[in-house]
């Protein structure tokens, strides 16, 4: 029993570091999503919100002998709100502006992004002239790691809640400020609008082009931050190709969560929790992979039970995926 | 006349066209294609300094420098074709099936499982049909389960194929591990390198040739298939209003399910095509992204199979040509997915172009507008 508890004590904390990129992408797409836009380029934008953060971050670690704390957590940060938000720009710009096709546009900011993240990830610090081999960010890491420091004094509770990151808790706060903006305020009510019926929206007077952007531009900042918090807390240092399906795992959570940022908070946790269940339970190599299987198909197992349930809270946005152009109604 | 004066017209609108003249919809692509390449050559002269005329050069060089570039460029093309020719019925249908990189790892894996484990115990003749045969049930299958919930229950297929394509990869990721040689080693190697039981034949002394082929006459196939059979009348009434196809006595429902059939079978014949025409392995990776980028492909040609032709060959050459600048300057070699990205944004960005008309104010009315108001004014 003891024993159970205390794997689980150690486990938690990692669940829960898991989670945390997977939140911020969810949460950045549920917003995104809740204006009738299906951004699958959001793991491309997570990975550029991670390397221009750890650009930021390398290029001020390498800039200056002694870092000014607050800078060398503004920088990166900064960094990787900009880098996201460029990312988003393009996408709505394409989808918004000029009508492309979400699927297709997302898809190829996927390939981008990816792309943008592995080659200046493995490029840069050889470019930089600063003898170094690749990314790494010592002392980013510490300052981004500090939790508060009463939390190992704390026992249990200290080690499952307090031993984190100041990134963690953003997480939290961005989705329960997501969760209160989309169901209780105005703004909310009118996002909803659009990505339902955008020509209601419009007839009633609210700037449809406008919320897309706004909505779009938000959400991949926030799912931006995902791929900062793998880097400079989770990792310390970029490695090519590390962030992995991360993204698409994201996806799959705003369908886990209903399009919902509050329940997204615990379902990441349990995504964070099953994608690294395989190393505290004593399975040999090959069945680890099939334990990486569990968060797809229960997502899957959502999808279908929400779509058969018919529960009108459940569904996706109704214009999901649709183009808008105010002539054609 | 006062309503009149009180409208203000904006600076510019927009318009649907009712159609271009096939030219001038192929000079605004050529246009967003010639723009990405420059771009390109600038987003390359600033990483590298390189001159861009020389980054150009190598683009070539590397894509079709050699006779063993050229086939492998062909070899590149035709499989993303394959997976790009899957995926445009159920695209037709507007049904997002971006799946297509389980359907086919999951029939490629067929096709690998057949040789690792059917050597021997079938006549070696009967191989090669039994894997082809294995590879289109599978990916069929892994095709049809998302379409099964959408055709009864609308259950998101974007999502849903999305999901599967993870769930194919863990379950190749799981058997990879098992029959790992040597035990342990995490990977599969090459399947029967002596005896080539399961390797498509060699044409002409030419290895691709065969699976090109293939892949040519199934672009033929599926051309006629969505433009001449009633089932790709069906497809397109489906994919233009399902109301619609209800009304005219189109059992939606059905035809759903038999386009994800297809689209799945093809899939898996793509992977049965790379693993007995090119690797003749198996890991989770050998579709290598092609699923997703064979949407692109798609897309791009507007669901023509015989277009797709051009539009998968523009993809592959830049990422050939961009992969050899990388390796010749030693840059990373995701520089070429960064050119991949950035020519789908131009050509992306240019469809508006086709379908839609920019009008701006015309000067000479908002003028005299002007004048009538002024002088309206000094009147009053």
């Amino acid at each position: 029993m003891q024993a159970i508890l205390a794997s689980l004590i150690s486990f938690l904390p990692r669940a829960i570091m898991q989670g945390t990129p997977l939140l911020y992408g969810a949460t950045g797409e549920i917003i995104t999503e809740k204006s009738g836009h299906l951004n699958l380029g959001i793991p491309g934008i997570m990975y550029v919100g991670g390397i221009s953060g750890a650009a930021g971050a390398f290029l001020y670690e390498h800039s200056v002998d002694v870092m000014n704390p607050a800078l060398a957590i503004l920088i990166p940060l900064s960094c990787a709100l900009v880098g996201s938000l460029l990312m988003g720009l393009i996408y709505s710009f394409l989808t918004v502006t000029l009508r492309a096709n979400q699927n297709v546009t997302g898809l190829a900011l996927t390939t981008f992004g990816i792309g943008i993240g592995n080659f200046f990830g493995g490029t840069l610090a050889k470019l930089s002239g600063t003898g170094e081999t690749s990314l790494s960010l010592p002392q980013t890491k510490i300052l981004f790691k500090t939790s508060l420091p009463f939390a190992a004094d704390l026992g249990w509770f200290g080690s499952v809640f307090l031993s984190h990151g100041f990134l963690v808790y953003l997480a939290v706060v961005i989705a329960l400020i997501a969760a209160f903006v989309l169901g209780r305020t105005r703004v909310g009510l009118q996002l909803r609008a659009v990505g339902e019926n955008p020509a209601t929206a419009d007839a009633a007077g609210v700037n449809v082009n406008r919320y897309k952007y706004v909505a779009t531009c938000i959400g991949s900042m926030i799912a931006g931050l995902g791929g900062l918090y793998y880097v400079v807390d989770y990792m310390g240092v970029w490695a090519n190709d590390g962030f992995g399906d991360r993204g698409w795992l994201a996806i799959a959570l705003v369908i886990f969560a209903v399009w919902r940022p509050h329940v997204g908070i615990l379902g990441s946790y349990l995504f964070g929790g099953l994608y690294i269940l395989y190393t505290v339970i004593n399975i040999g190599v090959a069945e680890q992979e099939l334990f990486k299987m569990l968060p797809y198909v229960v997502t899957i197992i959502v999808l279908v039970v929400t779509s058969i349930r018919e529960k009108r809270e459940s569904q996706p946005p109704a214009s999901l995926g649709l183009a808008y152009f105010r002539e054609e109604r | 006349m006062k309503m009149h004066e009180k409208v203000r017209e904006p600076l510019f609108h927009i318009i649907k066209r009712d159609g271009l003249v096939w030219w001038k919809s192929w000079l605004i692509r050529i246009a967003a294609v010639a723009a990405a390449l420059l771009f390109s050559g600038v987003i390359s002269y600033a990483i590298t300094g390189e001159n861009p005329m020389d980054i150009y050069l190598t683009m070539i060089d590397g894509a079709v420098g050699s006779t063993h570039r050229v086939w492998n460029l062909l070899q590149a093309m035709a499989m993303l074709l394959c997976v790009s020719l899957a995926v445009t019925p159920a695209f037709k249908m507007r049904f997002w099936n971006i799946g297509a990189e389980g359907q086919a790892l999951i029939g490629g894996f067929a096709a690998a499982a057949c040789m690792l484990k059917l050597t021997g115990v079938i006549p070696d003749a009967l191989m090669i049909p039994t894997m082809l045969l294995l590879s289109i049930v599978a990916g069929a299958i892994w095709g049809v389960i998302p379409a099964f919930f959408k055709a009864n229950w609308g259950t998101n297929e974007t999502l849903f194929t999305l999901m599967m394509n993870y769930i194919a990869m863990q379950i190749v990721s799981y058997f990879v591990s098992i029959w790992a040689v040597p035990r342990g080693s995490g990977q599969i190697g090459m399947i029967n390198g002596s005896s080539n039981i399961g390797w498509l034949p060699r044409l002409f002394g030419q290895k691709y040739l065969v699976s090109i082929l293939v892949v040519l006459l199934l672009t033929v196939l599926v051309y006629i298939y969505l433009k001449y059979s009633k089932h790709g009348y069906e497809i397109s009434v489906v994919g233009e209003s399902e109301n619609t196809a209800r009304y005219i006595g189109i059992n939606v429902k059905k035809v759903i399910i038999r386009t994800m059939l297809i689209s799945g079978a093809l899939c898996g014949v793509a992977g049965f095509l790379l693993v007995a025409g090119s690797d003749h392995s198996i890991t989770s990776d050998t579709i290598g992204g092609r699923g997703f980028t064979a949407i692109m492909v798609s897309w791009l040609a507007k669901f023509n199979p015989l277009t797709m032709i051009l539009t998968s060959f523009i993809l592959v050459f830049m990422e050939k040509g961009a992969g050899e600048v990388a390796t010749d300057l030693g840059l990373n070699h995701a520089f070429s997915d960064i050119i991949t990205g950035i020519i789908i944004f131009f050509i992306i960005g240019s469809e508006f172009f086709i379908h839609y008309q920019i009008k701006f104010r015309e000067k000479e009315k908002a003028s005299i507008d002007q004048d009538d108001k002024t002088e309206k004014e000094v009147k009053a």
